[in-house]
C-alpha cells in the first residue's frame, strides 16, 4: 500500500472514531443508553489504534506492540479487580497516565530538537506542561484517596513558591518555543518543574476536595491531548481531547458549585489565612451512645426514615445490608428515602453507583434540593458513614472551613442516629457539631456490622 | 501528510469540539456524573495513537524510552478507563431491571 492511500485510510478511520466517541458520550449521558455508550466509544478507540499501525515511515513496531500489550494488561486487570469504593482513585490513576502520555509525546518531539514552527512548538510545550502537571497531580490524588498520603503538606508562602515554579516552567518553555534555546537540558528542566508543580499544587488540598481536583485534572489531560494532537497533526486527538477538556471543565464547575465553592477556593484555600486547625474541635456537649435494639424499635414504629449514606458506608461495604434493612422497614409500612449529597462519597454520583450496585431503586434516592424540606417530618435520620455533608457548622459557623457548603439538614429530624466507627473527625478533619446535638444518638461500630444488628433489631420488634 | 491541519482549521475544530463537550455534559443527571467522568477519562486515552506515532518515529535511545513509557501509559489510560466505566455502567443496567420488583 502506498503512503497516500495509507494516510487516506487513517484519516477516514479517525473521522469514524470521532463520530463514535461523540455518539458514545452522548449515549452515556442517559441511564437507559449509558451501557451501550462505552461500547461505542470503545469501538472507536479500537478502530483508531488499529489503523494507526498503517502510518507510513514508522519504526520500533516491536516496542509499540509490547508497550500496548503490557499497558493494556496491567490496566485491564487492575481495573477489573478494584472494588467499587476505590473507583475514584483508579480514575485518577488512569487519568494521570493519559496526562503522562501527552507529556511523553511532547518530550519526544521537543528532544528531537528539530525546527518546529512557533505555533507548533508553543502548543507542544504548553500541552507538555499541562500533561505533566496532570500526571504528577493525579498520582498525588491517587495516593491521598488510597490512604498512602495522609497528611496535607503545607508551609508558609506555599502559594508564592508554587507560582514561582510555574513561572520558571513557563519561562523555560518560552525559551524552547521561541527557538532561543532548544537544548535537551532546557527541555528536561521544563518537565521536571512541571512535575514538581503538579505535586506541590495537589499536596496541600484536603482529601474532601479530591473529586473536584480529579475532575480538573481530567479536563487538563483532555486539553493536553488536544494540544499534542495539533503537534502530531492528528484530528482524532484534537477532537477527543477538546471534547473532554470542555466537558471536564463544566463537570468540575458543577462539582465545585455543589460544595458552594469556587474552583480557586478549592485549589488555594488549603493554605493561607483560614487557620484550619484553630477552627476545629470547639464543640460543646458530649456524644450520647445508643443500642441497636433501641434504634430498631424507633425506626420500626416510625412513619418516615431518611437514610444519609456517606463514604463510610462504602468503605464498610454496608450498602447491601442497609438496603436489606430498608426493605424490612418498607414491608412494615415505613416510608424510606435515601438522601444523597452531591459530593457524598468521593465523586458526584459515586454514592448512586454504590446504591445501584446494592439494588436500591432510583425513586427512593433523592438529592439535596429534593429531600432537605423532608427532614423536618422524618422520625429518624440514619446517618451511615457520612460526616461533613451533614455538619451544621457549614450553616452557622463562619470560621469553619466548610462554612457555606450546602448540607443535608439531617439535624432537623426528630431523631438523628449516627452509625460511626469511632469518635474521630471527618475526612476534612472538622469536628461535627451534629454529633453533639440533643436529638442525636451515636451507634458505634463498623457500618456493615451495625446494619446487621439493626436488621436483627427490626426483625425482633 | 495528506491532510494538513492549519492553524485556523485547528481553531474551528477546537471551537466546535468544545461546544460539543459542553452540550453533552450540560444535560446529564447527577447520578451519571461519575460514570461520565470515567467515560471521558477513557476518551482521552486516544492519546495512544499520538504516542504510537511518536514512538514509531523515535530515533535516539532517550526518545525511544520516553516514547515507550508514553505508549504504555496511554494504553493504560484507554484500557483502564474502559474497564472501570464499563463496570460502573453495568450496574446501572441491572439496577434498572430490578427497579420494578423493588418498588412495592
Amino acid at each position: 500500500m502506498n503512503a497516500t492511500a495509507a494516510n487516506w485510510l487513517i484519516q477516514c478511520s479517525y473521522l469514524l472514531t470521532a463520530f463514535l466517541f461523540v455518539m458514545g458520550l452522548k449515549r452515556m449521558s442517559s441511564p437507559v443508553t449509558a451501557r451501550s455508550g462505552i461500547v461505542w466509544a470503545g469501538a472507536g478507540m479500537l478502530v483508531a489504534t488499529l489503523f494507526t499501525f498503517l502510518e507510513p515511515g514508522m519504526d520500533n513496531y516491536i516496542w509499540i506492540i509490547t508497550a500496548i500489550v503490557v499497558g493494556t494488561a496491567v490496566a485491564w486487570i487492575s481495573g477489573k479487580r478494584v472494588a467499587m469504593t476505590n473507583m475514584p482513585q483508579m480514575i485518577a490513576l488512569y487519568n494521570g497516565f493519559g496526562g503522562g502520555a501527552a507529556a511523553a509525546i511532547a518530550a519526544v518531539e521537543l528532544y528531537k530538537g528539530e525546527h518546529l514552527s512557533l505555533v507548533v512548538s508553543t502548543l507542544a510545550v504548553i500541552g507538555g506542561i499541562i500533561g505533566a502537571v496532570s500526571f504528577s497531580g493525579s498520582l498525588i490524588a491517587f495516593g491521598k484517596l488510597q490512604g498512602l498520603i495522609r497528611k496535607s503538606f503545607r508551609f508558609g508562602g506555599q502559594q508564592v513558591f508554587n507560582l514561582l515554579l510555574l513561572a520558571a516552567a513557563l519561562a523555560l518553555g518560552a525559551m524552547i518555543a521561541s527557538g532561543y534555546n532548544v537544548s535537551a537540558n532546557v527541555v528536561t528542566g521544563v518537565f521536571v518543574l512541571a512535575l514538581v508543580f503538579g505535586v506541590m499544587m495537589t499536596l496541600p488540598i484536603g482529601g474532601a476536595d479530591m473529586p473536584v481536583v480529579i475532575s480538573l485534572y481530567n479536563a487538563f489531560t483532555g486539553l493536553a491531548v488536544a494540544f499534542e494532537g495539533f503537534v502530531m497533526q492528528n484530528a482524532a486527538m484534537i477532537i477527543a481531547g477538546t471534547v473532554v477538556g470542555s466537558a471536564g471543565t463544566l463537570l468540575t464547575q458543577l462539582m465545585a458549585r455543589a460544595m458552594n465553592r469556587s474552583l480557586g477556593n478549592v485549589l488555594f484555600s488549603g493554605f493561607g489565612d483560614t487557620g484550619g486547625a484553630a477552627a476545629t474541635g470547639e464543640v460543646a456537649g458530649s456524644m450520647k451512645p445508643i443500642e441497636a435494639s433501641d434504634v430498631g424499635v424507633m425506626m420500626a414504629f416510625g412513619q418516615k426514615v431518611i437514610v444519609v449514606p456517606g463514604y463510610g458506608m462504602a468503605v464498610a461495604q454496608a450498602q447491601h445490608k442497609v438496603w436489606e434493612l430498608c426493605q424490612l422497614l418498607i414491608e412494615r409500612g415505613v416510608q424510606v428515602r435515601f438522601a444523597i449529597h452531591p459530593v457524598a462519597g468521593r465523586m458526584p454520583g459515586h454514592m448512586n453507583v454504590l446504591l445501584a450496585e446494592a439494588g436500591v431503586p432510583y425513586d427512593l434516592i433523592a438529592d439535596l434540593d429534593e429531600i432537605n424540606a423532608e427532614f423536618e417530618t422524618a422520625d429518624v435520620a440514619l446517618i451511615i458513614g457520612a460526616n461533613d455533608v451533614v455538619n451544621p457548622v457549614a450553616r452557622n459557623d463562619k470560621s469553619s472551613p466548610i462554612y457555606g457548603m450546602p448540607i443535608l439538614n439531617a439535624d432537623k429530624a426528630k431523631n438523628v442516629i449516627v452509625i460511626k466507627r469511632g469518635q474521630g473527625a471527618g475526612f476534612s478533619g472538622i469536628e461535627n457539631a451534629l454529633f453533639y446535638l440533643d436529638n442525636t444518638r451515636m451507634l458505634y461500630g463498623d457500618g456493615q456490622a451495625a446494619a446487621a444488628q439493626l436488621i436483627q433489631a427490626v426483625k425482633a420488634v | 501528510m495528506v491532510v494538513t491541519i492549519t492553524g485556523i482549521v485547528a481553531l474551528y475544530i477546537f471551537m466546535l469540539a468544545a461546544f460539543t463537550g459542553y452540550e453533552i455534559i450540560a444535560k446529564v443527571p447527577v447520578i451519571l456524573h461519575t460514570p461520565l467522568m470515567s467515560g471521558s477519562n477513557f476518551v482521552h486515552g486516544i492519546v495512544l495513537v499520538g504516542a504510537m506515532v511518536a514512538l514509531g518515529n523515535a530515533d535516539s535511545t532517550l526518545e525511544k524510552v520516553i516514547g515507550f513509557i508514553g505508549v504504555f501509559m496511554a494504553a493504560g489510560n484507554a484500557a483502564g478507563g474502559y474497564v472501570v466505566t464499563e463496570r460502573m455502567l453495568e450496574m446501572f443496567k441491572s439496577s434498572g431491571a430490578r427497579k420494578k420488583p423493588g418498588t412495592h
